[in-house]
């Protein structure tokens, strides 16, 4: 239904189910406003948004108003509403002038200084000057965690941040205590926030009551360089935006992605920035009597080209790690294809996906986007409050929004919302799958039932059997669909899996996994393992294996490896990832890799060039070109690429009797989950300090 | 409200004035003989009201300095219509004051005035929820300026500067209780700036320059 306003003189059609202050948006005019915030509920309080309506006896807080509440004039004429009148520009000022009289004079010191929505607003909307004369009140600070800086005092009470936590994060833990001049945001019991998103609330705040600690008093945002880009740190490829100065990465920002990450992105996604300075490798390593010794390039590259030469290519082995981009994988396939090397793996060990089986069958099938229309969601295997945290903060959302059934099965953890629990593993799972357990008449009476497995589904000795009871419980609950709805979905908690598997980083015929490589390493029947960028698996140094890890950060695999090739991480490369969904994204370069490490994909071709099995690309449009004549989906940046066979027959035919032990979520700790997290030092706080948390809630002895 | 019932809605609203129809509970307090709460006619005159029911004002009718006629939210009255004014919506209306509650609080010549309206927007200071920004920040910043007017400790220029600010909060909060903050600053100095004025004035005249100066000499003479 839409209605005509008349908006500062123009005769505007709108949607009648907006509020004021869009439709008159709509229609060119600027609202200012602090406490509203599109994504959240509405507040009204901050009365910054007023607007004239003709005939209404004062004005209208426009957030608050309903195009269709509007009352209608008598001779039936549309509404007008002026937003540039005097009596709208006296109440800006005059509620500008009320904001800034208990405002501290701290703008030079506040971080907030030169993005600050009450800086802004104040220059357009209000007064020249302040005729304040009497004290300004102050607020102590408060305790909310090693992520968030308080400064109280300049908080405005937008309560934007107690909406979020209670809405979005569903950590009801922020709230406005106190009455008046003396009301207060604070956390009821002062012992810092336990959310993994907690730290949106600070680019909610208006101000900079809310500010981020670990980055306080480092930068002004306009001594920044903005570079768009794609987080690395899950499966979501959450938009980002990197702010550099100089060489430094100074801070991480969420861009808007409606079909990803909305507005949010997780602590870790934010905060890992100061991990991309600790523990660099920059330049070349070799294992000399136990030791690595720094070397130059010629001698590093020197050095593997020997072994790979005098290596019988049945037993070299290549694997991929967690954070590996497009590039460097197909760099590494064409070059290990070039050697007729058969043994390659993307996979961690165990890890039961495999692309043979067609793409719909490891990729999250129903899109993020379908969790906004999804009314009934089984969780198999899967932490998604961990795995991928904006993802479970939009199934949040859609259950606060009525009509939402979650099921898990797994381990039972907090998840900031309810779920029926129907049990630990397979034993359940194939219950549901026979039709024997309510849950799946639940799934098959759902017009968008999605399935969603998790890691710890389906990286276990029986994971291919595992995923293929969620198949078939997947065809079974579309029964009652949309037609096209793909109920199957495959959560990934890491960046690089999908890639991986959409280039076919595999073993071809012959070859080994990454479990028979990791074993045949430690026995030294493999000659040479090549890790590109691997820390999530431990080997011994003591082998006769010669393993080569090409990374960007001194984790676990430089610890084994005999030869270290520094490469770039993922603020320095632009790169193609591909998310859980399936979406092709592309980073950008903010910055150069330190010292002497090189874009990965560039050490590869060199490395290729000695073992004169050159790659016939120079440079990374020609490497791009000849992965798009081979993946030719991968050159359709920011869509996804719907896999074309959507039957889950082949999948679903592997179903079979599993082992009866338990799903174990795959993340055990959120902020150690990959090298450049366990780098930083602000992950380690939280780390500690989220343990610390668990233990005072954990039940004591006495209880 | 038995009586409604039996007598009839036309009845009910034959009492009072056309628009002002029927009876209201006047709560009358202040410097009255006798405070009282009557159920009394709609337009019944403030004067008739006062000495028929509530003994009249202490030390006689023209001891009476105003009323504020409708609960401590609306504006007070000016002395000069408290003879002929109406209890009813539209009269106080026009008085740009209000019916209200019909609390009548009855205020004679020994008040400080500037004190009670103080004391009245130290009330709403105190009672605002601190949702929205005009009634948590202007509440407060409107009983400070109060505060020191009662003393005699501003300037000339305040009084304006008090009013522009009431305006301020009137009209723009999510609740009522910033136009019920905002009324009685307006009242009183839409009626009594007078005594403000005067209260500036002896204050600036106990403490001008050469008077302060005097203190401090005293002051330091009697250490030494």
């Amino acid at each position: 239904m839409t209605k005509t306003l008349i908006i500062d003189g123009k005769t505007v059609e709108v949607d009648d189910d907006l509020t004021l202050l869009q439709a008159c948006e709509q229609a060119g005019a600027e609202i200012p406003r602090f406490c509203y915030h599109e994504r959240l509920s509405i507040a009204g309080n901050c009365r910054m948004c007023l607007v004239e309506v003709v005939g209404a006896p004062k004005p209208v807080a426009s957030c608050a108003m309903g195009v269709c509440d509007l009352p209608p004039n008598r001779d039936k004429s549309p509404k007008e509403i002026r937003t540039t009148s005097e009596l709208v520009s006296k109440a800006r000022e005059g509620v500008m002038e009320f904001l800034l009289i208990n405002h501290p004079l701290d703008c030079p010191i506040c971080d907030q200084g030169g993005e600050c929505d009450l800086q802004d607003q104040a220059m357009a909307f209000g007064y020249g000057g302040s005729r304040y004369g009497e004290n300004k009140r102050a607020v102590e600070e408060k305790n909310l965690g090693p992520l968030i800086k308080t400064v109280m005092t300049r908080c405005i009470h937008c309560t934007r941040c107690v909406r979020f936590m209670t809405e979005i994060a569903g950590v009801e833990e922020l709230g406005l205590a106190g009455r008046g001049e003396d009301a207060e945001i604070t956390t009821y019991l002062q012992h810092g926030i336990v959310s993994e998103m907690s730290a949106n609330v600070v680019d909610l705040s208006p101000v900079g009551a809310l500010t981020h600690r670990p980055w306080a008093h480092n930068a002004r945002p306009w001594e920044l360089k903005k570079t768009e880009s794609i987080d690395v740190m899950d499966g979501l490829g959450s938009a980002i935006r990197v702010d550099t100065r100089g060489r430094e990465v100074m801070r991480i920002l969420p861009r808007n992605n409606d079909a990803v990450n909305e507005e949010w992105i997780s602590d870790k996604t934010r905060h890992v920035c100061d991990g991309l300075k600790i523990q660099r490798l920059d330049t070349p390593y070799l294992r000399v009597e136990g030791k690595l010794r720094p070397v130059t390039w010629e001698e590093a590259l020197a050095s593997v080209s020997k072994r790979l030469k005098a290596a019988d290519p049945s037993n070299i082995g290549a694997i991929t790690g967690d954070l590996c981009a497009a590039e460097e994988m197909f760099a590494l396939k064409s070059l290990m294809d070039r050697l007729g090397v058969k043994s390659l793996d993307c996979r961690a060990p165990v890890e039961a996906l495999d692309p043979s089986l067609g793409r719909a069958s490891y990729l999250f099938n129903s899109m993020i986007e379908g969790i906004d229309g999804a009314d009934c969601i089984l969780l198999v295997g899967t932490n998604p409050r961990l795995e991928a945290a904006v993802l479970n903060a939009r199934i949040r959302s859609r259950w606060c929004r009525g009509g939402l059934k979650v099921g898990l099965i797994g381990e039972p953890v907090e998840l900031t919302y309810p779920y029926a629990d129907l049990g630990r593993g397979p034993l359940e799972l194939a219950q549901v799958a026979r039709g024997d357990h309510p849950f799946m008449e639940t799934l098959r009476q759902a017009t968008a039932p999605m399935v969603i497995v998790g890691a710890g589904a389906f990286t276990r000795v029986d994971g291919q059997a595992v995923l293929g009871l969620c198949a078939q419980i997947a065809r079974q609950a579309v029964e009652g669909s949309m037609p096209g709805w793909n109920a199957f979905n495959v959560l990934h908690a890491v960046a690089g899996r999908v890639a991986g598997l959409d280039l076919g980083f595999v073993p071809g015929e012959g070859g080994f996994d990454t479990s028979m490589m990791l074993a045949k390493a430690d026995s030294g029947e493999l000659e040479v393992l090549y890790l590109l960028g691997v820390d999530e698996v431990a080997g011994n140094t003591g082998g006769d294996t010669f393993v080569i890890y090409q990374g960007s950060h001194g984790d676990r695999g430089v610890h084994w490896a005999d030869v270290v090739l520094p490469g770039a991480a993922y603020t320095e490369k632009s790169a193609i990832y591909v998310n859980t969904e399936g979406r092709v994204q592309m980073t950008a370069r903010a910055v150069y890799p330190p010292g002497d490490a090189k874009e990965d994909w560039k050490i590869i071709r060199a490395l290729s060039e000695i073992l004169e099995h050159t790659l016939p690309f120079d440079m990374l449009q020609e490497l791009r070109t000849e992965m798009f004549k081979a993946v030719p989906h991968l050159a359709n940046i920011d869509d996804v690429a719907v896999p074309e066979r959507q039957d889950l027959d082949d999948l679903a035919s592997l179903a079979g009797s599993c082992n009866d032990k338990a799903f174990v979520c795959g993340v055990r700790d959120f902020y150690l989950t990959n090298p450049i997290a366990r780098a930083s030092s602000v992950m380690a706080q939280m780390s500690e300090f989220n343990q610390a948390m668990n233990r005072k809630s954990a039940p004591v002895a006495a209880e | 409200m038995p009586d409604i019932l039996r007598r009839g809605a036309s009845w009910f609203s034959a009492l009072g004035k056309p628009n002002n129809t029927g009876t209201k509970l006047f709560q009358i307090s202040g410097h009255v003989e006798q405070p009282c709460v009557v159920e009394e006619e709609m337009g019944i005159p403030l004067r008739e009201l006062i000495e028929k029911h509530a003994g009249g004002v202490r030390g006689g009718w023209n001891n009476l300095l105003t009323v504020i006629p409708g609960g401590s939210s609306v504006a007070c009255l000016p002395t000069d219509v408290l003879g002929e004014i109406t209890m009813d919506f539209d009269a106080l209306a026009a008085q740009k004051s209000g019916l209200g509650t019909a609390a009548v609080i009855v205020m004679d010549k020994s008040t400080d005035i500037v004190r009670a309206i103080a004391r009245i927007s130290y009330f709403y200071k105190h009672e605002s929820c601190g949702q929205c920004t005009p009634c948590r920040e202007g509440t407060g910043w409107m009983w400070r300026v109060l505060e020191r007017m009662a003393k005699g400790r501003a300037q000339k220029s305040e009084i304006d500067l008090l009013l522009q600010v009431s305006k301020q909060v009137e009209g723009h909060t999510i609740c009522a209780l910033g136009d019920a903050a905002a009324w009685p600053v307006q009242g009183l100095i839409r009626n009594f700036r007078h005594v403000i004025e005067e209260r500036i004035d002896s204050y600036q005249a106990r403490y001008s320059f050469d008077e302060v100066e005097k203190d401090l000499s005293e002051m330091v003479e009697a250490a030494q």
